[in-house]
């Protein structure tokens, strides 16, 4: 028996041994690291559901909406409680599929992450958030989800806010669309996370885009306590969403249809077209009062999440890549609507205001000569008839004088470039500033630039000025050898600013680029006060119940060098251009002794391509109060294609259409000018008229 | 030595309840009152975690609480029991234990969470032998190795053998339904029985060279299912399938950890309510005491657990008689190792195996079993206590 008593006594120690084991333990657990678990606990046992806040609408001048917000029973499907089910949720995705009326596979293809490979329909925002799978079902079907929820699980119903266009297709690029966030989106936005969630939408162009913050409001929170099935046991916290502020746009609904019918139209009566650009400045503020890009599309297509054909519809080259807003980001030569650029730059560079200059029909530019259109020979002439005539030759020969005063191919010292200067003074060469995303800069070249691309392109050029081009000599030895030739004088003498680059820029030719909006703020500025503004759709920020947030203005961002004086005889000449000019037949029979127009005409020509077509216009000539640019790509002479659709905008914005079936037309805006007042929305959120 | 008569001599019922009440007098009255409170504190801990199961569930508890009251008669049948005519009978306890795992085996048994261990009653009630197989060998091998060899205090070699034969048997029958858990304290039941029993040191450490080849072959030759195997490593890193088989390591860590040192009070546990901790009222009861009652709660019933023990040591150490000694100090360590793997599993140092907490978990046969063991060891307490 000692020998079980010794053994005994080993495991009285053992138990011992083992039970402080587990109390050190314990402490270890519990103490030790216990707020740790503390906060493992409240992960597990809580969710936070974001009540999303009711996105902001965007109205127009007079308080009508251009995107409001529609509820609609929304059913969403959680991916990431299908993936830890058996077969990935295969069971609930053919349940759902039967109640909702639609092929299982649809319902998988759409809750696919989109990615190399898987194309639309796909999921393109965060994995983790809850994929709507359709956005438009009716009462019966949410209440047999919702009812059945254990046998839905991961599945939800509820009611969200959808976008809605009520002028469908009108500003469809101004306004923009929206899109699920994606992951790295939000993941970048550190420490706004909390309030912000996937199943948020994000604006990704336009005003949605740039105002999306604001629009967005605070989505709400709701911490609830759920069990280990996540089943809602009860809520523990609930923050209550802030809705977005609405945006109040100085966009005329309706001007902003007149102009995209005028596009349409021209477009149609130029069977070459491609695109087309309208924009509408209100004169003395800087407001956008519309803006138009043909071809359009009506931004309903992005709701509820985009089919394959209507994305690649809008991507593809061949409908006319109707998602590029061609009025801020179509690049193009501007012609002789740039005249006004140059016949400043003349003056600032001494050439006398009442001078009489020589128009000839051709110009020796070095060795080369340069036509007027048609090759006409005006005789000798003032700036005014320069410009309504338009003749070209009196700014070749300004360019290619102050060429040779700069030191012609070889400058010494420091260049003048004074029809360069102008034109960036004018705001072409840099973005307008306009509260839209992804606006283009346009071009301005000048002897640096020349430098740069020479830089840039000069080892390309210099190889193919020894090689040639064997793979085109094949089809055409005589392209191949202009290429070779062109590559050969890129290479040697690409860096120099030639005689004929100033003259071509000094009529918006060559290398000159510019936007619908840059021309048309350029000429706000000089039929106006002279200021140059940063254009400006967005006009307001206000709650939804009408309390002022923020008014937003057109800020100035410079000032035209050249005197009012000047500014008042250009304006002078560019009055005459729709009566006795290059635009009269355009406006042949349009009342000017009600409303008189004014503008300059443009026909650029682009290599290998029909012309590109440019009116820039303003009214009344007396006191402007609109300036409206439109521009037709490859819809030929500006007088033709740009100027009627101009007179239509016009007639449109002050009623002067004939009578159609007996009914005279309404003007747009029967003050005949832009909004004055802000819209005033009462405390229920409806607009007072 | 005080020897009791009464109770063996059967006479009148008078005399019965005088032994009955001198008995009770008798009993290891620290013993008794630290199984009574880990069961009070097991009933709180099952009705919190059965509450939720539907509004106003109290169905389980009450079960509970009448699984506790046959076990309170059951300890008492025992504690009449005078564990030196229990010796006779034990081959006899043994055997029905043996039929009921036999009968496991067959169509009457039914399976449960994946080892099919049960055998259904009706009613609701379900019966589960190899809870019985415990005090059964327990007993037998008690029987075989209390003998000892002529001249030493030693059992006899062919007992020994005999033991390791009968305990073979008993686990390989477990094993078939299969129960890791059960084959496991069986064991351990073996092992304490050898050692305790007085057999040779060397013996000891052969047969625990052995066990170790046996387990290395076990797992060698693919005899363990997968996921006991799974369940068995995923305490190690329950971080590697934090959905899978460490689900249950990982949610009854955060359990216990987030109860502090205080806890968050009875039925104010919110993952026990929300059910996070899977069969949180059988083999995770431990994580309810631990959230609930915090570091100070969980540590009272460690110590409890201690007492029980050491008082079962106690008993073993004081009793002159070597079945009695055996029986005891073999108890003891069945309840230690179960003790020790549960609440070792809820915290991360012990494999998750499907083992109960003594006298707290939900679990009718486990319960009696339990209550059997401690009526045993107050009887032996009753019969060897010296003056």
């Amino acid at each position: 028996m000692i020998r079980t008593r010794g053994r005994l006594v080993v495991l009285q120690i053992l138990v011992i041994s083992l039970l402080a084991l587990l109390a050190v333990r314990l402490w270890q657990v519990q103490v030790v690291r216990g707020a740790e678990y503390v906060a493992a606990a409240t992960e597990t046992r809580t969710r936070d559901v974001v009540v999303p806040a009711v996105r902001g609408q965007i109205l127009d001048s007079a308080g009508r909406p251009l995107v409001r917000n529609r509820t609609r029973l929304v059913v969403s499907v959680d991916r990431t409680s299908l993936n830890r089910m058996e077969g990935n949720g295969r069971v609930v995705l053919q349940k759902l599929a039967t109640v909702l009326n639609r092929r299982p596979v649809d319902l998988r293809m759409r809750i696919r992450a989109c990615g190399p490979g898987v194309t639309r329909p796909c999921w393109p925002g965060s994995p983790y958030q809850p994929i709507p799978i359709d956005d438009d079902v009716t009462t019966r079907e949410a209440l047999q989800i919702l009812e059945r929820q254990e046998e839905f699980p991961g599945v939800t119903a509820e009611v969200q806010a959808v976008r809605e266009y009520p002028g469908s297709t009108a500003g469809a690029q101004a306004l923009g669309y929206l899109q699920p966030i994606t992951q790295e989106e939000l993941e970048k936005r550190d420490g706004f996370k909390a309030v912000f969630s996937g199943v948020d939408l994000v604006g990704r162009d336009g005003l949605e885009a740039v105002y999306d913050r604001q629009l967005r409001g605070v989505p709400g929170l709701r911490r609830v306590q759920v069990d280990r099935l996540g089943k809602v046991i009860g809520v523990e916290r609930q923050v209550q969403p802030t809705p977005g502020d609405t945006l109040i746009t100085s966009i005329d609904a309706r001007v902003q249809a007149v102009t995209e019918k005028a596009l349409a139209e021209a477009m149609k009566a130029a069977p070459t077209a491609d695109g087309a650009a309208g924009v509408v400045l209100d004169v003395r503020t800087g407001r956008v009062v519309a803006l138009a890009s043909a071809p359009t599309y009506n931004p309903a297509v992005w709701t509820g999440g985009i089919s394959e054909p209507d994305y690649q519809r809008l991507l593809s080259g061949k409908a006319g890549m109707p998602l590029v807003s061609r009025a801020i980001k179509g690049e193009f030569a501007p012609g002789s609507t740039f005249k006004v650029s140059s016949v400043s730059a003349m003056l600032r560079d001494g050439y006398p205001l009442h001078g009489r200059y020589d128009c000839p029909g051709s110009f020796m530019v070095g060795s080369r000569p340069f036509n007027n259109f048609h090759g006409i020979g005006m005789g000798t002439i003032d700036l005014h008839t320069a410009l309504v005539k338009s003749c070209d030759t009196i700014f070749y020969k300004a360019a290619y004088e102050q060429w040779l005063r700069d030191g012609g191919l070889r400058p010494r010292g420091k260049t003048k470039e004074p029809m360069a200067t102008m034109a960036r003074a004018f705001g072409f060469g840099r973005p307008t500033g306009i509260d839209l995303p992804g606006e283009s800069a346009g071009r301005i070249p000048d002897r640096e630039w020349k430098k740069q691309l020479w830089a840039e392109t000069k080892t390309e050029n210099c190889r193919r000025a020894r090689s040639g081009y064997p793979e085109v000599a094949r089809s055409s030895p005589g392209r191949a050898a202009f290429l070779k030739q062109l590559a050969y004088e890129n290479c040697v003498e690409g860096y120099q600013w030639r005689p004929g680059d100033a003259a071509n820029f000094s009529i918006g030719q060559g290398d000159v680029l510019v936007t619908p909006l840059q021309l048309a703020a350029a000429y706000a500025a000089l039929v106006g006060d002279g200021k140059l503004r940063s254009p400006r759709l967005g006009w307001a920020l206000v709650r939804p119940d009408g309390t002022m947030v923020k008014e937003i203005k057109a800020p100035v961002v410079g000032r035209l060098p050249i005197s009012p004086v000047e500014r008042a005889y250009i304006k002078g000449a560019l009055s005459e251009v729709a009566s006795d000019g290059t635009a009269a037949g355009a406006f042949a029979g349009f009342p000017m002794d009600k409303v008189k127009v004014g503008g300059k005409t443009g026909t650029a020509e682009v290599y290998g391509k029909t012309d590109t077509s440019w009116f820039a216009s303003f009214a009344p000539t007396d006191r402007p109060r609109f300036v409206v640019v439109v521009m037709v790509s490859q819809g030929g002479m500006g007088g033709q294609t740009a100027a009627p659709a101009v007179r239509k905008i016009y007639e449109g914005i002050y009623g002067l259409a004939p009578e159609a079936k007996g009914k005279p037309v309404r003007a747009a805006l029967p003050n005949h000018r832009p909004a004055v007042d802000l819209p005033m929305i009462k405390r229920d959120g409806t607009v007072a008229r | 030595m005080n020897r009791s008569t009464a109770v063996q001599s059967g006479g009148s019922l008078a005399r019965r309840a005088v032994a009955a009440s001198s008995a009770v007098r008798r009993m290891d009255g620290v013993l008794l009152v630290a199984v009574a409170a880990l069961t009070v504190i097991g009933t709180m801990l099952v009705w919190s975690s059965t509450r939720t199961w539907a509004p106003g569930a109290t169905g389980l508890v009450k079960k509970h609480i009448l699984n506790v009251s046959i076990g309170i008669a059951l300890t008492s049948a025992a504690v009449m029991v005078n564990h030196r005519s229990l010796r006779i009978y034990s081959p006899l306890v043994y055997g029905v234990s043996l039929v009921g795992l036999v009968l496991v085996i067959t169509p009457l048994g039914a399976t449960v969470n994946g080892a099919h261990s049960w055998i259904m009653l009706g009613g609701g009630f379900a019966f589960q032998p190899s809870e019985f197989a415990k005090l059964g060998l327990v007993l037998m091998l008690a029987m075989l190795l209390a003998k000892p060899s002529r001249g030493t205090d030693r059992p006899r070699g062919l007992d020994v053998a005999l033991s390791l034969g009968v305990a073979g048997f008993t686990m390989g029958l477990v094993m078939l339904q299969p129960d890791l858990g059960t084959t496991m304290v069986l064991g351990v039941i073996t092992a304490g029985a050898i050692v305790i029993g007085g057999v040779r040191k060397r013996w000891v450490l052969g047969l625990g060279t052995l066990v170790v080849c046996g387990g290395a072959a076990v797992w060698l030759l693919d005899v363990l299912e997968p996921y006991q195997i799974a369940r068995f490593t995923a305490f190690l890193n329950p971080a590697s399938d934090p959905r899978g088989v460490g689900y249950n390591s990982t949610q009854s860590l955060i359990a216990i950890g987030s109860g502090g040192l205080f806890g968050k009070g009875l039925f104010e546990g919110g993952q026990t309510t929300g059910r996070f901790v899977p069969e949180q009222h059988t083999d995770f009861i431990f994580t309810v005491a631990g959230e609930e009652f915090g570091f100070l709660g969980s540590v009272t019933v460690v110590v409890l657990i201690g007492v029980i023990l050491l008082r079962g040591v106690r008993i073993a150490r004081q009793c002159d008689d070597r079945f009695g000694t055996l029986v005891a100090g073999v108890i003891v360590c069945w309840l230690a190792f179960q003790a020790f793997v549960n609440i070792g599993m809820t915290i991360g140092i012990m494999p998750i195996t499907g083992l109960p907490l003594p006298f707290v978990s939900y679990g009718g046969t486990a319960t009696f079993a339990n209550m059997i063991a401690i009526g045993l060891l107050q009887a032996i307490h009753i019969r060897e206590q010296p003056f």
